[in-house]
């Protein structure tokens, strides 16, 4: 993965940079020192790091505003950064770069059950959105797997999921509007506490733009009213395909559950030794949850029990109470730490149609096999989002490059099932080079004029997303 | 009338233009502007259907009736209710589901399961310079480059020419119910609409008739048991708002819903009509101050249809508000003089007019903006 050669004349100009960012902004905004911007070299995609010329850190739209005018002048790239939880090197900068990190934009600006929206600054934290509507029985309904730790700001910059999406959907189906600074200070409010674009939709292109088309601020979200209740029900099979085949006969089925979670065995037993959930050691296992009142969950995980029936299972295992459905819950929970424990590994984010899904897994096999590294699987089966995990040793020579390329064909394998190379994560650095594989240079070409309408001189977030090659001219100019 | 019958034909069309295209699907919503026109209905049908996959992709120019036949054989059908625009606007033709997408059209299920936007999960289009491209997908997650899809969505063909969409869709569920409020003012049917809406029994439709003997409607879908249930507790929680009759049979449950998506009460009613998307909780006094002959209000208060008399800028009588209001119905000179669309405020039209200048630098696709 390459970076742009960062532009010497603006390392040269880093002095004068910083003091009209000091100039415009709080003091305790601006950070230059260099054992402070080490802090925000790399976010969660940590393969690769740079510090950038300077970090500011506004504390509101016109803050923000008034930095990028600043960049906007200077000519200096700019790189947006909610929580820096990016598995995919949205938030990495250049060593010519500016970061703007929204972090200090946390606030809760306006809360309104009646009209089923929640209005805060992007810098907000996920899960402390859902919190501030628990009281009133509400919740947010994108739940990415980081929702601890990950802002608002990144959700709508990467369109984030979450396990529960086959119901409530992604964040841009939960975004009714935003406040967005454009490059050059414009500031641009798009949508509300009402439904739908009058013309254009600019919000539904702004939502998934990786921070490539303004600094989003503010966001108006849809809350929905909590469910009287949720209870999963485990169950294990013998094969992969088995369990691929019972996901698509519930989704055929009629019945919607709010998650279905799949883990192969690899998982299963990393999850196992790490988390002691007391999962069954199987080929391939399901998690699935519905929601409702008791008589609905008992009459939904009686469909879907009769389902599984037909797809021989070795145990269906129905959680009874809420500690049930906690220990059902935490193998899955903790798959990424118990794998993190054991191995170094690379996440894929890939999603395929989910009626592919049996023979996307023994390809997935096979190619394991081929390359010679372990692939672990656990991804949300009911909308095809999969997450293979690669093992490797970073300490071995050669083998995070083996890693990488093996997780490059496990992509490429998802693009010719009908699927696509990110299913949440976001393009990034990190799949940036693979857009290729999925798009013709006339369709990169049709999302590069997006860009070029919001930031005609490409320094939002300029060396992501698009194949350097093919946006090297835009950026030059 | 350009009629072409591929993708290919439809680029070949565009590049051929020497002027302003007129593009439409069924040309249900009235004349597509000035131009030649040239309809999408010969790029018609199923391109994959997986019903196991919840997933359905289709050529522009399919009969939405024909998708509905198609989703309703394996007991599924499009989850956001598209409107019917034929008995509101006197109409006649074939509604398509390149028409459908390019207008972002929805219906009462708008407010529980999205518009088409929601629902649209890749699109191919040939943009104004005869280029053809695809975006998306047919997978319910993707994040991969930007999302033209829903740049697509509700452009009215301003930003290309739509020749193929990939759609979610849903299981029709086992039953339905609609419980029925009798004698409501507006504010106080925008309350009892928004407390049903908060409670956890997941109302799929909220609608309000503010007439002589006003009505306010909420459905309730899902397995039979859950219906029942869920409609009981629904009915004890409203009872501040008074007694609610509920109706199960499946025919009335439908054909109720269908007139509110179709606004029906409007239909073959002299004047204008304009559609208002609105805060809920601001509806009441835009009803007010709207002085309409006629009105109905769905999305829970959210979207309020208004009959007016013909001519009338109501956009000047509805004043400042958190929403816009587009005219829906009204004779060619009012569209000309008034404008369809809700003037955007000018960072906003800027940043359109930026898109529609790079995906249409000709400025041949413009027939649906007035």
């Amino acid at each position: 993965m390459d970076m742009p050669r960062p532009d010497d004349g603006l390392i040269a100009r880093r002095d004068r940079i910083v003091a009209r960012l000091r100039a415009v902004l709080p003091a305790d905004a601006v950070i230059d020192a260099p054992v402070e911007t080490r802090a925000y070299e790399c976010d969660g995609f940590t393969a690769y790091r740079c510090p950038p010329l300077a970090v500011v850190l506004p504390r509101s739209t016109g803050e923000v505003a008034a930095a990028l005018r600043v960049c906007h002048e200077e000519g200096v790239p700019v790189v947006p950064r909610g929580a820096g939880t990016s598995l995919s090197g949205g938030a990495l900068p250049t060593a010519d770069s500016v970061v703007l990190g929204v972090a200090r934009m946390n606030a809760v600006l306006e809360m309104d059950t009646a009209d089923r929206f929640i209005r805060v600054q992007t810098g907000r934290t996920n899960l402390s959105v859902s919190t501030a509507v628990e009281d009133a029985g509400f919740f947010y309904a994108p739940d990415p797997s980081s929702q601890l730790a990950c802002a608002i700001a990144g959700n709508i910059a990467m369109n984030s999921g979450g396990a529960h999406c086959l119901k409530y959907g992604v964040t841009t189906n939960n975004l009714l509007g935003l406040t967005m600074v454009l490059m050059d200070g414009t500031v641009v409010v798009l949508g509300g506490a009402h439904l739908d674009a009058p013309g254009i939709d600019l919000l539904g292109v702004v939502c998934g733009s990786e921070g490539q088309l303004g600094v989003v601020t503010e966001a108006v979200l849809r809350i929905l009213p909590r469910p009287e209740g949720a209870r999963p029900v485990l169950i294990a099979f013998a094969t992969a395909q088995a369990a691929g085949a019972c996901v698509a006969d519930i989704i055929r089925a009629g019945v919607l559950p709010v998650a279905i979670e799949f883990m192969d065995r690899p998982c299963i037993r990393a999850c196992e030794a790490h988390a002691k959930a007391g999962y069954p050691d199987c080929e391939a296992l399901l998690i699935v949850e519905v929601e409702g009142a008791e008589a609905e969950i008992a009459h939904q995980l009686g469909l879907i029990a009769a389902i599984a029936r037909r797809h021989a299972p070795l145990e269906i295992r129905e959680s009874r109470s809420a500690e049930e459905s906690a220990r059902i819950w935490l193998g899955r929970k903790s798959a990424f730490g118990a794998m993190g424990r054991i191995n170094d590994y690379i996440c894929l984010d890939g999603t395929i149609p989910v009626s592919e899904l049996p023979g996307v897994l023994a390809a997935v096999g096979e190619l394991s096999a081929r390359f010679g590294l372990e692939v672990a699987n656990v991804f949300h089966a009911g909308d095809g989002n999969m997450h293979p995990l690669i093992l490797f040793d970073a300490n071995a020579p050669g083998e995070l490059a083996r890693a990488e390329a093996l997780g490059a064909e496990i992509l490429k394998l998802c693009v010719a099932a009908g699927g696509c190379l990110t299913g949440e994560h976001g393009v990034g650095v990190e799949k940036r080079d693979l857009m290729g594989v999925q798009f013709t240079p006339e369709d990169l070409e049709a999302q590069m004029r997006v860009k070029d309408a919001f930031d005609p001189n490409w320094l939002l977030n300029p060396a992501k997303v698009f194949p350097l090659h093919l946006s090297a001219g835009r950026r030059a100019a | 009338m350009i009629r072409p019958a591929s993708e290919a034909e439809v680029a070949e069309a565009v590049r051929a233009a020497r002027g302003p295209l007129a593009v439409q699907g069924g040309g249900t919503r009235g004349p597509a502007g000035a131009g030649t026109p040239l309809s999408t209905s010969a790029l018609s049908g199923v391109v994959l259907h997986e019903p196991a996959a919840l997933t359905l992709v289709v050529r522009a120019g399919t009969p939405v009736a024909e998708v509905e036949r198609l989703l309703a054989a394996e007991g599924q059908r499009l989850p956001f209710e598209p409107m019917d625009h034929r008995p509101l606007l006197g109409t006649a033709g074939t509604p398509t589901i390149g028409g459908v997408a390019a207008a972002n059209v929805s219906g009462p299920r708008r407010i529980q399961a999205g518009a088409a936007r929601d629902a649209m999960l890749g699109v191919r289009f040939v943009d104004g310079s005869g280029t053809v491209v695809a975006n998306g997908g047919r997978v319910m997650k993707n994040v991969t480059g930007y999302d033209l899809v829903k740049l697509l969505a509700g452009s009215r063909g301003g930003l290309g020419i739509l020749t193929e969409i990939a759609l979610k869709v849903l299981p029709v569920p086992e039953a339905a119910a609609t419980l029925c409020l009798p004698g409501l003012e507006p504010a106080r049917a925008v309350a009892a609409m928004a407390a049903a809406l908060g409670t956890p029994w997941e109302v799929t439709a909220a609608a309000h008739d503010p007439g002589p003997s006003p009505r306010t409607w909420l459905r309730i879908e899902g397995f039979a048991q859950s219906v029942a249930y869920r409609a009981g507790r629904l009915a004890a929680a409203l009872a501040p708002f008074g007694v609610a009759e509920v109706e199960t049979n499946a025919a009335s449950v439908t054909a109720q819903w269908q007139a509110i998506r179709d606004v029906t009460c409007l239909a073959g009613r002299a004047g204008d009509v304009w559609r208002v998307s609105v805060r809920p909780s601001e509806a009441a006094g835009l009803l007010a101050r709207a002085r309409a002959q006629a009105a109905l209000m769905d999305w829970g208060g959210g979207l309020v249809w208004l009959l007016s008399p013909a001519g009338e800028d109501m956009r000047s009588r509805l004043g400042c508000f958190d929403g816009h209001a587009t005219l829906v119905r009204a004779a060619p000179a009012t569209h000309a003089r008034l404008g369809t669309l809700h003037p955007a405020p000018p960072p906003v039209a800027a940043l359109a007019a930026a898109l529609r200048a790079r995906f249409d630098p000709r400025g041949i696709l413009g027939g649906g903006w007035a």
